[in-house]
């Protein structure tokens, strides 16, 4: 743990990127003059990733030991969108989600062993074991959640906004929401309110490209995310979300434009989840050839992992060593999260309001 | 005839005001639209026009004056040829001035005030003084069918039931149509809607975009226009983001068309705890639609129940809320295998007769009902159990006689206790049953605390069998 908060330090200086592209919105930046980042970044990005990625794996083989129950999202796939975001990002900043939600914390900073132990219910989970996949929190890493109502946390993650412009403090909010989400009411309402205000607030649409079963063709008439804010003169943009390099930059940019003073900023950042929605999921809306072609050509670690190599900012075995510790971590996570008790009885009626006088 | 000007009022409940300013003096000229005066009181301020051509004849309440009634007399307006000799001869209630520089001699008593709001509501709802709310009228819902001699009945998963009801439904009438998310291609988030898709094609089996209030909207809408919409909540828990269209619009929009305009849809999808699926997946909507009149609320436990009332509701020419229940799902039941199978909406089913205790309960709740029967008459009880399977109209009728008979009764649900529809049962009760109760009616319902993710606590925020075992032991005297 103690090398991990090391790693995230370094990270925290958030150098800016050596070239900055300035991508005309809604198209993909080209290939040739792609933002760089230097190799602390690049050696954080992957770290980060690959935590996101073996965590989540574990989380899955836990959940088919029926160590964890009910619902659980994995973020598998996605890794790029949170660690480029966060990248970009200051301590302090907000960051809120929906029920996707184990790579958002695990970036933020929070605990791993804390996690895991939420997922399977413990006593030493964020929630208390209270909360389980979709609803943990961290109100000192201002992560709030772990959302279970596709797109409740668009107005929330707007409020906390508000919040901070109505203190006067320099902090942005970052809401994450699916394709999926992007067509709920309240999102639009959100940003209505968010622009005729200028909260400074980045929507980050993480475009997977289906919202359960269904693909964004069939649920959405307009399917450029990133204009969804043109009726309110909100700018946005189409991201590579795959690659951790445009995600860090693009996202430097919206969290500038937010932070300013200027208002929202919406990423829609085209991503891919690996596996299913849930842990049951159909899988007959999509091929086994998409995913695949995703999986060999697209993959976000293997993208970094390729650069480090070629620019020798690592080397095959110190990847390696970095591979071993991420992994330690994620197993003392899943031990924990397997020998924690479960919460106290007591525990069931702590908790539902706070009582007058107490 | 000279015409009075008179004080008006600024809004329904406004009872007087303040005479701010007169911007006119006796002798002047008005037409209609001029600003006469300025009233104020404490919320607002309002220009008074005149609504008449003339003159003005006499000013009888003095600029500043506070505490002038609504409808008193401020001024008078004099018709041509008419002249302000003949103001003094017409009587007219007037304000005592409240500053002392009246210049009004003939001030008459205010009348006197009517009883304070709240009086006069609780003495209208007494119950036996209700002169003027005539009682509701009583609902009487007709008995299940008698099934057909030699009918053969076949197992099947409450899944399948809610499927057949649906299918059965589609193919006799074309304006019924099932819309929601994932009902089409994924076929159904829990497979209640297999196989429509190829059967009826996407016109009547719509996929929507995750947009609940939007598309309850529109299936309100269809359902006005003549459709006969089902509208799926993947989970009840979605439908909180759509339960304006539910109640203001659905539920009301009889009433408010003075019956001119019918809401017939059906919304349904599993309500109440599924399993671990923590706070914000796992809650009891019954009671709250239970609440809302204008609306049916139905929901069902047995497999057979859930076929003949679902093609009930879709019937229906009223709006229906189908509270389905994700676990009991793969639970499998007997259901007659008929053409047309429909039950009555309205009716509760009695499951078992005895004499020592009612229990009452619902759909999931009648898992730990039915547990609990059955041990407790192995032990000797002779408990009578009643599955109400319609909450809204709720066949209370069917409870009373069975409490008048046993003096005791229990009710079981996964709800919260507070407004609970165990609380309204209860409630009736007394009101109808007073002098037959040998015991407390007593609830069993869901812990007070939003659900908890947690194994061990998830299991003991439900109600569970030892639970209603021991409140029947409590109210028979045996514990
Ligand atoms: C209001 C609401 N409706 C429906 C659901 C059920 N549901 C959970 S996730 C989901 C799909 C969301 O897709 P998307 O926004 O694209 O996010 P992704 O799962 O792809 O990350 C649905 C329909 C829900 N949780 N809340
Ligand atoms: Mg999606």
């Amino acid at each position: 743990m103690a090398k991990k908060a090391a790693a995230r330090k370094t990270a925290a200086t958030r150098k800016a990127p050596a070239r900055k592209t300035a991508a005309a919105a809604g198209r993909r930046p080209s290939r040739s003059n792609a933002p760089a980042l230097d190799k602390e970044q690049e050696l954080y990005a992957y770290r980060e990733m690959l935590l996101i990625r073996r965590f989540e794996e574990k989380a899955g083989q836990m959940y088919g030991m029926g160590l964890i129950g009910g619902f659980c999202h994995l973020y598998i796939g996605q890794e790029a969108v949170v660690t480029g975001v966060h990248m970009a990002s200051k301590e302090g900043d907000a960051s809120i989600t929906g029920y996707r939600d184990h790579g958002h914390m695990l970036v933020a900073g929070i605990d791993p062993n804390g996690v895991m132990a939420e997922l399977t219910g413990r006593a030493s989970g964020l929630s208390k074991g209270k909360g389980g996949s979709m609803h943990m929190f961290s109100k000192e890493k201002n992560f709030y959640g772990g959302n279970g109502i596709v797109g409740a946390q668009v107005s929330l993650g707007t409020g906390l906004a508000f919040a901070y412009k109505y203190r006067g403090e320099d902090n942005v909010s970052l809401t994450y929401f699916g394709d999926g989400a992007s067509n709920q009411g309240q999102v639009y309402e959100s940003f209505n309110m968010a622009k005729l205000w200028d909260l400074p607030v980045v929507y980050i649409i993480e475009n997977n490209k289906y919202a359960m079963g269904t693909s964004l063709e069939r649920a959405s008439a307009m399917t450029d995310l990133s204009q969804r804010g043109a009726s309110f003169e909100i700018p946005g943009e189409k991201v590579d979300g795959m690659d951790v390099r445009y995600v860090h930059e693009a996202a430097q940019r919206a969290i500038a434009h937010a932070r300013s003073g200027k208002g929202p900023y919406i990423l829609e950042m085209l991503t891919y989840r690996y596996r299913g929605h849930s842990m049951s999921d159909p899988a007959k809306y999509r091929s086994r050839d998409e995913v695949q072609t995703m999986r060999s050509e697209h993959d976000p670690i293997e993208q970094v992992k390729q650069r480090i190599l070629s620019e020798k900012h690592a080397s095959e075995d110190e990847l390696k060593s970095i591979e071993k510790e991420v992994r330690a971590v994620v197993t003392e996570a899943a031990d924990f999260a397997t020998n924690a008790p479960e919460p106290d009885v007591s525990e069931l009626w702590t908790d539902v309001t706070i009582l007058a006088g107490s | 005839m000279p015409t009075d000007i008179l004080m008006p009022a600024l809004s329904p409940t406004m009872e007087e005001g303040t005479l701010a300013k007169w911007l006119v003096s006796e002798g002047d000229n008005v037409a209609p639209g001029d600003v006469i005066a300025e009233i104020e009181t404490d919320k607002a301020t309002m220009e008074v026009e005149a609504v008449d051509e003339g003159t003005i004849g006499k000013i009888l309440v003095a600029e500043g004056t506070e505490g002038v009634p609504v409808n008193s007399v401020m001024a008078v307006l004099l018709g041509e040829g008419e002249s302000a000799d003949t103001i003094a001869a017409t009587p007219s209630p007037q304000p005592s001035p409240q500053k002392g520089e009246g210049a009004m001699a003939a001030t008459v008593a205010l009348p006197s005030t009517s009883p304070p709001e709240e009086e006069v509501g609780a003495s209208a709802s007494a119950p036996g003084e209700g002169a003027a709310t005539p009682s509701s009228p009583q609902f009487s819902p007709a008995s299940d069918p008698d099934l057909p001699t030699g009918v053969q009945m076949v197992e099947m998963t409450v899944r399948q039931a809610l499927n057949e009801a649906m299918a059965e439904e589609m193919r006799a009438d074309d304006d019924v149509f099932i819309m929601g998310e994932e009902v089409a291609e994924y076929q159904g988030a829990y497979k209640i809607t297999q196989g429509l898709l190829d059967e009826f094609g996407a016109r009547r089996v719509v996929d929507t975009p995750i947009t609940e209030h939007g598309f309850a909207g529109i299936g309100v809408g269809a359902a006005f226009a003549g459709l006969k919409p089902i509208v799926e909540f993947m989970t009840f828990n979605f439908a909180m983001q759509a339960i304006d269209q539910i109640i203001n619009s659905a539920a009301k929009q009889l009433y408010m068309s003075g019956g001119q305009v019918q809401a017939p849809i059906v919304f349904r999808g599993p309500n109440g705890a599924a399993s671990r699926v923590g706070a914000q997946h796992s809650q009891d909507f019954t009671a709250w639609y239970a609440h809302v009149p204008g609306l049916t609320v139905i929901a069902p436990y047995s497999a057979a129940d859930a076929k003949g009332l679902l093609k009930a509701a879709i019937r229906s020419p009223n709006p229906v809320v189908f509270l389905e229940n994700e676990i009991l799902y793969g639970h499998s039941f007997e259901v007659p295998k008929m053409d047309d199978f429909v039950l009555p909406i309205g009716k509760a089913r009695m499951v078992r007769q005895g004499t020592d205790v009612t229990i009452v309960s619902f759909s999931i709740g009648m898992k730990y009902a039915s547990e609990a029967t059955e041990k407790l008459v192995a032990e000797g009880v002779d408990v009578e159990l009643i599955d109400l399977r319609t909450i809204r109209p709720l066949d209370i009728e069917t409870v009373l006689v069975s409490v008048k008979k046993t003096g005791r009764c229990v009710i079981v649900e996964e709800g919260w206790p507070q407004g609970s529809v165990g609380s309204d049962i209860s409630a009736r009760l007394m009101e109808q049953a007073f002098d037959y109760l040998d015991a407390p009616v007593t609830r069993i319902a869901g812990k007070d605390v939003p659900m908890p993710y947690a194994a061990n606590l998830e299991k003991l925020a439900l109600p569970n069998v030892d639970e209603v075992i021991a409140a029947v032991n409590a109210v028979t005297y045996r514990s």
